[in-house]
């Protein structure tokens, strides 16, 4: 086990949004977790990677057991070297080219030289298929290639998993389709993945595990097929018929 | 305008031009510098939510902006001496210059860094970097080129308000007019002079501030 998330609970002003959820993820598992908007997917994907801090819970990772509440901030910055994350809103740094994007990473927080930094940059950014705009600026790319370069970004760290939240929700749909792929490829590639998503297609053809949450709790999780082939909770099933079937 | 009037402004012309590079720009350079450091001190104090620290700054600008320049002026040149501290007139200058344009420069500064994207920091911190490293490579000069506009407005303002340090004996630039108008009763003549040669410096100053604006630029407008 790579990754185990134990009793994971989160609440905005009283509000409880994440009740208490178990997860683990092998290494080399793409694990797509579903639910309905306001389920709690990414508040849960952010309390990972100390965006948000959970009110409880514990996470192991690496044979390491950290506090998701009380870790300190040299565990923070521990873990989220070993980790990376895609942002629906790509954020990428405004002021730097698409190559600086990717190096800074390597070479403020790793110390790394900048002749290494930037060869492994390019090599990333030839990886999602942006070799040829390693000097613009995010302002001159389209959202599906300013989120290329953030997965560029992620992958240059050499992270053992990848955090996604919801990485193709705020593209125009015939942008979609340039990241999916990308992802797809590093899912073959054996890459460890987390993927907050609403594509349900591609969840069906490219995770191997589901998480299905709604209302802060997992109502149902385990492999890929089984969950869209037969799902056994009633609401599970109500869920894929709709999203699958919108206008039924 | 007759004969007599000319030759005064012709030789005056120099002299004053040389007080003007001589005393008033590094007068208004010395103090805008502060402006800055403070500013940014301030501003980041703030952004940062610094306890403690937080309300004093927003003291600090609620004082400095509440009060007149040229009172803030009298208060420091002839006001501290009764409590034992005294400073020469440039220095005092400098000071309240500085602490002055510092807090409407720190009010930029402020907005400029919480107008940035949250989003940045995240990123900053999902790379690996750390609060400073990420507020230092990423959150600073995105809060700098959105201030760039106001802050070249506060030098601006400042290389005029200068002229206030006459009032507390700096011999800058307008002192030294009213000095030689003193000697020769020429008022007009002089302080259009004077106020030609503050347009020429200010006019300077903006076209250096659209070419540091189009440099800017060259990441393609920031925003989106």
């Amino acid at each position: 086990m790579m990754l185990e998330i134990c009793g994971l609970r989160k609440s905005f002003a009283g509000m409880e949004v994440i009740r208490g959820i178990d997860l683990s993820v092998n290494k080399g598992d793409v694990v797509a977790v579903l639910g309905p908007s306001g389920s709690g997917k990414t508040t849960m994907l952010r309390c990972l990677n100390f965006l948000e801090r959970a009110d409880g819970g514990t996470m192991t990772f690496d044979g390491e057991t950290f506090d998701l509440h009380a870790a300190t901030r040299h565990e923070v910055a521990r873990l989220r070297r070993k980790t990376a994350f895609v942002f629906q809103s790509y954020n990428l740094f405004l002021n730097k080219t698409a190559l600086q994007n990717v190096t800074l990473g390597l070479t403020v927080s790793r110390r790394m030289d900048r002749e290494r930094a930037r060869e492994i940059a390019v090599r990333c950014l030839e990886h999602v298929g942006m070799a040829d705009r390693l000097h613009s600026y995010p302002s001159q790319l389209s959202g599906g290639q300013q989120q290329r370069v953030a997965i560029a970004r992620a992958l240059a760290t050499e992270p053992e998993i990848i955090f996604f939240d919801e990485p193709t929700s705020a593209l125009d749909p015939e942008l979609i389709g340039e990241v999916l792929s990308v992802m797809r490829d590093l899912a073959e590639e054996g890459m460890t993945m987390l993927i907050v998503t609403h594509e349900m297609e591609f969840a069906r053809s490219v995770s191997n595990k589901v998480m299905f949450m709604e209302g802060g709790l997992v109502v149902e999780s385990g492999p890929s097929r089984e969950f869209f082939s037969a799902p056994k909770e009633p609401r599970s099933r109500e869920f894929i018929r709709s999203v699958l079937n919108p206008k039924q | 305008m007759n004969e007599r009037t000319w030759n005064i402004l012709v030789e005056s012309f120099p002299r004053l031009l040389g007080y003007g590079i001589r005393v008033t720009v590094p007068l208004t350079l010395i103090s805008y510098a502060l402006a800055m450091v403070i500013a940014v001190i301030v501003a980041l104090i703030q952004y940062a939510d610094v306890k403690g620290l937080r309300k004093l700054c927003r003291f600090y600008v609620w004082v400095i902006r509440g009060t007149p320049l040229l009172v803030q002026l009298y208060l420091v040149f002839f006001g501290l001496p009764s409590v034992g501290i005294t400073l020469k007139a440039f220095p005092a200058a400098v000071l309240v210059f500085g602490f002055n344009e510092g807090a409407y420069m720190a009010e930029t500064m402020r907005g400029s860094l919480e107008s940035v994207h949250h989003g940045q920091m995240e990123a900053g911190y999902c790379v690996g970097m750390n609060y400073l490293q990420t507020m230092w490579h990423i959150v600073l000069p995105q809060a700098f080129r959105t201030a760039f506009p106001a802050l070249g407005n506060s030098l601006i303002s400042m290389v005029k308000g200068t002229s206030l340090a006459a009032t507390i004996t700096v011999m800058e630039m307008f002192r030294q007019a009213q000095v030689i108008n003193g000697r020769v009763s020429e008022s007009l003549g002089l302080y259009t002079e004077v106020a030609i040669i503050y347009l020429l410096f200010c006019t300077v100053l903006t076209w250096l501030q659209r070419w540091g604006e189009k440099k800017l630029n060259s990441y393609g407008g920031q925003k989106k």
